[in-house]
């Protein structure tokens, strides 16, 4: 697995509020219905830039880019790309 | 609880409600835990509080140099109600631009900014109400406005 996924799954272990095991979320799943809410993706946004020092600009901060694993990822990418 | 207070309040106020002269309104509905974001402002911080509240707002929920958690939370519900009653969760809007004044009266307004003002404008939504409340550990807040 990717490092970048590994550090992506970390964030949402611990800032996703999800209600079962990162481990057992495949990367396409959709986080909400895993229980996420807006205010857990606030949190994960938030630790994502620290994480990979990156800013999410206002027009990232759509509900589908945070919805899951892979859209995070492709996200990531886009905005280190920019950087 | 968050949820299913959401859906009682669906059912309780859909989105096709209207206004005493027949006119469509526009609603949103939210409701948020004290204690989650009193523990995302320790975790994060000015990084979430400048993110989410504009200058104004974090003054007035200051007091005696400590911010009011209530208070933020009401304000969070307030903007993740108004994401509701105009579908920007796909827009990609600050939540900076939905700003909650609180008036020389006490009473709090919703004031909105930029991209949000625009697209109230472009569905017609004018004159918001909005109500905060919290208790225990639950902040809440309902906003409603005509939609011509």
């Amino acid at each position: 697995m990717p490092q970048d996924k590994l550090k992506i799954r970390s964030v949402l272990r611990d800032h996703g509020r999800l209600n079962q095991d990162i481990s057992l979320i495949t990367d396409d799943a959709d986080l909400y219905k895993s229980g996420m809410t807006s205010h857990a993706s606030v949190n994960v946004m938030l630790a994502l830039e620290g994480q990979f020092d990156i800013e999410f600009p206002d027009h990232f901060l759509k509900r589908s880019i945070f919805s899951s694993i892979d859209s995070i990822h492709r996200a990531v990418n886009e905005l280190h790309a920019s950087h | 609880m968050h949820s299913e207070t959401a859906t009682l309040f669906r059912k309780l106020v859909p989105r096709d409600w209207h206004g005493p002269d027949k006119q469509p309104l526009c609603t949103g509905f939210d409701i948020v835990q004290i204690s989650r974001i009193s523990a995302s402002v320790d975790c994060f911080g000015k990084a979430f509080t400048h993110r989410l509240y504009t200058l104004r707002e974090l003054t007035q929920v200051t007091h005696a140099h400590a911010l009011n958690l209530g208070s933020l939370a009401a304000r969070f519900a307030a903007k993740e109600a108004v994401i509701k009653a105009l579908a920007l969760s796909e827009a990609g809007i600050s939540w900076r631009d939905i700003e909650v004044v609180k008036l020389p009266d006490g009473h709090c307004e919703l004031q909105l900014h930029g991209r949000v003002a625009a697209r109230a404008h472009q569905a017609g939504c004018r004159q918001w109400q909005l109500s905060l409340s919290h208790e225990g550990d639950y902040a809440g807040a309902v906003v409603m406005a005509l939609r011509s």
